[in-house]
């Protein structure tokens, strides 16, 4: 679907409207999704909530994430390495006597490479995780406590011109309350 | 009449849907601050275990491995039991968190922290015994995969070293799952407390907010680790399996022997949760959330998986039987008739006969019998690891090695002091965190109000002919 195209305006202020309901929540954004806000987007705007709503990609469209490729690449890794690890260390035994055994043993390295690619594919997707959800960083924007009660919020960068529009259309889907800081 | 009619709904249910969220939230937080008097003396009385055991462990240190009366051919009686019984122990918790979770089963969710917990501290437990049983325990890194001065590696083609890459593995990774799957709640506490606990909080919830960018994050995470735990899960106990089917002796080398372990782990882990739901429910006056319901679907999962254990029991006994083997017959027959042969039949009626006292609905729903069940179905579980160690080492194949050997105070002091460090770490830890998941019984309660009010509707629909109401505002919470 394509839109009015969008000015790009300074962003002036951080808006967070606290909403009893997904289904308030969803009417703003299918409002903002309808262009019935002026220089406001989908994918501007952020949504809290208590729990993940299980149809959130059906009204903030598909967002990335990148979390499969990490598992992927972690137990790619951990079995590669770990096979090597086992094989170089198992070099190591060419000075000793082998009794007629196999110097590398393809069946107990699969065994332990095997859980050295389920380990290294566990850290690789906490890894993702931390960097995806920004996670571990300085908290940024408005944030209210009711949000981890019963609350759903949804956060918006607006310009001057834009913020008065917003806050009707909260208004008019019953906000609770308002919230807004300055970025500049 | 109404009330009668109620009340009667309200028991069929696994949770009351109209539960608010703010009602849950302040439900679990009580519960980290105000449990009842019994926990206090359960926490007491591990502790006092735990201490038991610290002095078998001084003792054993100072007068030697003889006095655990530990000789030639039982090198390893119940300490490896003992081992084996707890990491079978830690299997529950990725039964509840992770295939549940793969196939959708909601009522797991008020109770799955506590039996990923139970994987944990099960874990904790059980990596004490190799360390135990090395004597001079500040030896413990041997068992690790590092180069020694003399540039020797482990030997990688023993099975014991595979345990030490799995169980760390697993260890590790149920640590995380469980870590991963706290952390919006931990966000709730951050929220809600104030002080150490505040403090505490803030930092493990890793700046949690809520955000749809981290939910959807926090999704993909789970669903990634839960799918790579379980075949994880699997392994570790197949090899903890072939610690005794790669050995040569007879009763041990069966090729049965890898998905009987893993059965009789799922197994004693079922078992275990049932007994901490019940002392949970009562301690946190958890009677919303640990429903009748969600516990009558706790037994019948155990009794399936009591079933299943039983038939690779007996699918074992048969190997051996029409294998031939004499040695193997002859430690078979010894477990059956033999000087073991009470805890033999112990545990084939406490593990085969008193599960299917499950069956009774009567049972399912009297939380004090479930209570006792449960503690001699782990009874029974406990007997059979030490049916598998102890019989075959009194029986090999030498008979100048012939030796029926009853372990020592040091050792069940040992292995009752461990029951105490696990209960200590696991109420400990209830009491610090949420042991009932917050978010996931808000969407467990979400879901399930949607889910109504659909059926509802679509009823009226169909007997009226005319539409019902547009659906109402499902938010369970909110002011």
């Amino acid at each position: 679907m394509s839109g009015p195209a969008k000015k790009i305006v300074k962003k002036t202020k951080r808006v967070l409207g606290l909403f009893g309901d997904f289904d308030q929540a969803f009417e703003v954004i299918a409002d903002i999704r309808h262009y019935k806000v002026p220089g406001i987007t989908v994918d501007d705007i952020t949504l809290k909530s208590p729990i993940e709503h299980p149809e959130i990609e059906d009204v903030l469209g598909e967002r990335k994430c990148n979390i499969p490729k990490f598992t992927f690449a972690g137990g790619l890794f951990g079995f590669i390495f770990g096979f090597l690890f086992l094989a170089s260390a198992q070099a190591n035994f060419l000075a000793q006597p082998q009794g007629g055994k196999p110097v590398i043993t393809v069946p107990s390295n699969i065994v332990l490479a095997y859980e050295m690619m389920i380990i290294f594919g566990v850290l690789a997707t906490l890894t993702g995780f931390i960097l995806g959800a920004k996670l571990m960083r300085k908290p940024k924007g408005l944030y209210d406590t009711a949000i981890s009660l019963d609350q759903i919020g949804i956060v918006i960068e607006v310009s001057d011109e834009e913020f008065q529009p917003l806050k009707d259309t909260f208004k008019k889907h019953k906000v609770i309350e308002v919230l807004e800081e300055s970025l500049t | 009449m109404s009330d009668t009619k109620h009340l009667t709904i309200e028991q069929t249910k696994d949770i009351d849907e109209n539960i608010a969220w703010a009602k849950i939230n302040t439900d679990v937080l009580r519960s980290m601050q105000n449990p009842r008097k019994g926990y206090w003396v359960a926490l007491a009385f591990s502790m006092c275990l735990f201490g038991v055991m610290i002095f078998a462990e001084v003792w054993q240190y100072n007068y030697g491995m003889g006095d655990a009366l530990l000789n030639t051919s039982h090198m390893w009686d119940l300490y490896i039991s003992t081992f084996v019984f707890w990491i079978g122990m830690s299997h529950s918790g990725t039964l509840l968190s992770a295939i549940l979770h793969l196939v959708h089963a909601d009522w797991r969710k008020p109770i799955y922290r506590f039996a990923e917990a139970m994987t944990t501290f099960s874990l904790m437990t059980a990596g004490l015994f190799p360390v135990i049983h090395l004597g001079r325990v500040w030896n413990f890194y041997w068992v690790m995969p590092y180069m020694s001065d003399r540039g020797i590696w482990p030997n990688f083609r023993s099975p014991l070293i595979w345990d030490a890459f799995a169980i760390t593995a697993y260890l590790t990774s149920s640590v995380l799952f469980l870590y991963i799957g706290m952390i919006p709640d931990l966000a709730i506490c951050r929220d809600n407390t104030t002080g150490w606990r505040k403090t505490l909080y803030t930092f493990l919830s890793l700046g949690w907010r809520g955000d749809d960018a981290q939910w959807r994050h926090f999704r993909f995470t789970y669903l990634m680790i839960a799918c790579l735990l379980i075949p994880l899960a699997v392994s570790v106990h197949s090899i903890v399996a072939m610690d005794f089917a790669m050995a040569i002796m007879p009763g041990w080398h069966v090729t049965t022997f890898p998905p009987y372990f893993v059965a009789g782990a799922l197994y004693s882990g079922c078992a275990a949760i049932m007994t901490l739901f019940v002392l949970l429910r009562y301690f946190f006056r958890f009677e919303e959330y640990m429903t009748m319901p969600i516990m009558d679907k706790v037994c019948k999962l155990t009794f399936v998986i009591a079933m299943v254990w039983t038939y690779l029991n007996l699918i074992e006994f048969a190997s051996v039987w029409y294998g031939h083997d004499i040695p193997s017959k002859e430690v078979l027959m010894a477990k059956a008739f033999g000087p073991y042969s009470i805890f033999f039949w112990g545990m084939m009626v406490f593990g085969s006969v008193l599960p299917f006292t499950l069956l009774i609905r009567a049972v399912r729903h009297n939380m004090f019998a479930i209570f006792f069940v449960s503690i001699f179905l782990n009874v029974g579980m406990f007997l059979e690891r030490w049916m598998i160690v102890t019989p075959t080492l009194s029986l090999g194949y030498h008979p100048q090695a012939f030796n029926v050997m009853w372990p020592g105070w040091v050792e069940w002091a040992m292995v009752g002091g461990s029951f105490g460090w696990f209960g200590m770490l696991f109420l400990m830890f209830v009491k610090i965190f949420p042991c009932v998941s917050m978010y996931e019984v808000k969407e467990m309660v979400y879901h399930r109000k949607r889910t109504t009010y659909a059926d509802v509707d679509e009823m009226m629909e169909l007997h009226s002919g005319v539409p019902g109401p547009e659906p109402k505002p499902q938010q369970t919470g909110g002011s």
